[in-house]
């Protein structure tokens, strides 16, 4: 930017060169996107799932080759990054290992929103284009070499995330979660901004390593305005990446989101905020990391326990997982906190196995979520496995390997993570944060307890000493007429979460009652207007009721189970296991990522 | 007449501090997004200012972006809002109103 306008007052424009392969994946996602909405319009009918989904994995597929090819030139170079575009961009080994990890991230999701869109016969390509969208802004973040270009690859991340939190025409949670993620993503976006323009004013650049010169040269006297700024962009982060004192939105949002959103979601926008919080604060201002570590210590640490404590009274299981999304950010945080090679390599290598654990998790919840995505109650996971055995021991694993059991990349995320601690003299947080993941190990396997039970013995107490409002009303739930298992059932999705749910265990006539003003959450068909959905919610709200009253929790033919949906949970699971049994390779290009991004 | 750069920056600090102030108190959802444009708009002000004091024009460059980002997001935003309480009528546009997920 500066050398095309010095560039202008010499009489001749001096454009910046761009190199343009080396934003080739940002590019193919992007170009994706244009070319199934140019497609989409210029069609008569809407474009059918499977050529949306295709053209997604495609893209996702050759992103993710182009990444893979850019990682090896970056390591056949030895590690010298390569700045294009004025400075804007750069293209080192972790901007590659970003790019892999979103690449995948894009294909997997686009198979689970696949099944969505199937199940719940919402037509049209939106999407997938708004996904691929969102992939290239955190993709953008990851490759960043600006302030004002983690700023664009953000929003472009994150304006494209509230649309597809609004996805579900049929549930009324999933525009309350889009409003509520765009009010506070505006809020931090706006702090983020403000915190730009006071590092700006500091330093007099927004570029990341003329930031890093800056500090090497110049000792400030006054440095509170860049503190301050420095303050606001870490604001800023912590909203996206839903650490404590910022993550007030995330458990709704992952609750009224559409479930494969969720998952994408939770991948993504961990992924790019933590690439680009790692790069500005570990590289541009590692030299006041004397001045930031305290602050992110305290946020780690409260992440960590809130994200746990919370996460176990939660009956809900998407609000579960949200919660602990909340914990495992706190996990990410001890590696920005070493603020060394080793905390840069541990953090990347959690964020690649996250990406994987969660967009299976969410999978699995998907499907079992029935028609209508709403059922989403603990208690339908009881006795899951004795209906569907594969999908209650794939969420089985997955569950273990976000509780850090051994054999899993769980285990090593958080084995690398705490060590890297350690190595930094944060001993005192990597106990906090081996606590929290003991206490975090309680949510995971009540999960796994509870499809483990057979349905016969629904009237067991719950299997682990926690009693959760979800868990009682499950109990409860047997006894009781069919007319009020009904109700309850109606009452139970809308208000999942404990303070609602808690009531229900009264018994029948509360219910009932709560359940007539409990209707109008649900959308009346005729006040739509556009027509859109209509039929097909009417519907899947009915024979999702009656099934559940039928035989309650799952029922067989309830669950709709796509090939897409199959193969992304088989591939997620496949990914936890075989590299926790065989860390080595990616270990390897965590490691290499990081002295790539760090070289001394 | 001259005035001295550090008088825009203290206003601009006020406008962000009325803004983010007014997100967090107003409950009405389009004043809201006001309290957000505000903020945005705070931010663009420190950056020109910066930008004058530091002689450098890089800074007024970056308004632009901010701009772009910001009508992008009150496009996103007031579609979202459109959506929502078209499909509930007869309700009012304030936050209170969303009150389905709770816990």
């Amino acid at each position: 930017m500066r050398v095309l306008v010095l560039g202008a007052a010499a009489g001749h424009l001096a454009l910046p060169r761009i190199d343009y392969y080396s934003v080739l994946p940002e590019l193919v996602l992007l170009g994706g996107a244009l070319v199934m909405l140019a497609v989409s319009s210029l069609m008569r009918r809407d474009l059918r799932s499977s050529v949306t989904t295709g053209l997604a994995i495609s893209a996702g597929l050759a992103s993710l080759s182009l990444s893979l090819l850019q990682w090896f030139q970056v390591s056949g170079r030895g590690g010298n990054p390569h700045v294009t575009i004025a400075g804007a961009v750069v293209q080192d080994g972790f901007s590659a290992l970003v790019s892999v990890l979103v690449s995948c991230a894009v294909v997997l999701s686009a198979l689970v929103m696949d099944g969505w869109t199937r199940r719940e016969e919402v037509m049209g390509p939106e999407l997938q284009i708004l996904m691929l969208v969102s992939a290239s802004g955190a993709m953008i973040m990851g490759s960043a070499n600006d302030l004002v270009v983690v700023f664009l690859g953000l929003e472009i991340m994150s304006i494209a995330l509230y649309v597809l939190a609004a996805l579900n025409p049929c549930r009324e949670e999933s525009g309350e979660a889009s409003l509520k993620y765009f009010v506070l993503g505006a809020f931090s976006s706006a702090v983020f901004a403000y915190g730009i323009a006071l590092v700006y004013g500091a330093t007099g650049t927004t570029n990341l390593p003329q930031i890093a010169d800056y500090l090497a040269r110049n000792v400030l006297l006054h440095d509170g305005l860049l503190l301050a700024g420095l303050a606001f962009l870490l604001v800023g982060f912590g909203f996206k990446v839903a650490a404590v004192p910022f993550h007030l939105w995330t458990p709704d949002v992952y609750q009224g989101a559409p479930s494969p959103v969720t998952g994408f979601m939770a991948a993504i926008a961990k992924a790019g905020g933590f690439a680009a919080l790692l790069r500005v604060f570990v590289s541009s201002f590692g030299l006041l990391r004397s001045d930031w570590q305290p602050a992110v210590w305290v946020m780690a640490a409260i992440t960590l326990v809130l994200g746990a404590v919370l996460a176990l009274v939660q009956s809900d299981i998407k609000r579960m997982l949200a919660y602990s999304s909340i914990s495992h950010a706190g996990f990410v945080l001890l590696g920005l906190q070493a603020a060394t090679a080793r905390g840069v390599e541990s953090s990347l290598y959690y964020l690649f196995v996250y990406t994987f654990m969660v967009i299976g998790s969410f999978a699995v919840v998907t499907v079992i979520g029935g028609r209508g995505d709403r059922s989403h109650d603990l208690a339908r996971y009881r006795g899951l496995a004795a209906t569907h055995p594969l999908l209650a021991g794939s969420l089985a694993v997955l569950l273990m390997a976000q509780a850090g059991i051994p054999f899993t990349t769980g285990f090593l995320a958080k084995l690398e993570v705490i060590s890297a601690s350690v190595g930094a003299g944060s001993t005192a947080l990597a106990v906090v944060a081996m606590v929290s993941a003991a206490i975090a190990t309680f949510f995971y396997l009540r999960v796994i307890l509870f499809m483990y039970t057979p349905t016969g013995s629904v009237l067991l107490p719950a299997p682990v000493g926690v009693s959760t409002p979800g868990s009682v009303s499950g109990d409860e739930g047997a006894p009781l007429p069919v007319g009020a298992g009904t109700a309850r059932e109606e009452l139970a999705d809308p208000f999942a979460g404990g303070v609602f749910a808690g009531d229900l265990s009264a018994g029948a006539s509360p219910a009932s009652a709560q359940g007539v003003g409990g209707c109008d959450v649900q959308p009346a068909p005729d006040t739509r207007g556009d027509g859109f959905g209509d039929e097909s919610d009417a519907l899947g709200g009915e024979r999702e009721v009656a099934d559940n009253a039928e035989s309650y929790p799952a029922d067989d033919d309830d669950l709709f189970l796509t090939g897409g949906i199959a193969s992304a949970i088989a591939l997620c699971v496949a990914v936890t296991v075989l590299f926790g049994v065989w860390p080595a390779p990616v270990l390897d290009f965590a490691h290499r990522a990081a002295l790539l991004f760090l070289p001394h | 007449m001259s005035l001295s750069g550090n008088w825009y920056l203290a206003l601009s600090a006020v406008l962000f501090a009325i803004g983010a102030f007014g997100l967090l108190v107003r409950r009405n959802v389009l004043v809201m997004f006001m309290c957000v444009e505000l903020m945005l708009n705070a931010a663009n002000l420190t950056l020109v200012t910066f930008a004058r004091m530091l002689n450098d024009i890089g800074g007024q460059a970056l308004v632009f972006f901010v701009l772009v980002v910001a009508a992008a997001e009150v496009v996103v935003g007031l579609g979202i809002v459109v959506a929502i309480f078209r499909r509930r009528s007869g309700e009012g546009t304030t936050a209170d109103d969303l009150h389905i997920m709770k816990g």
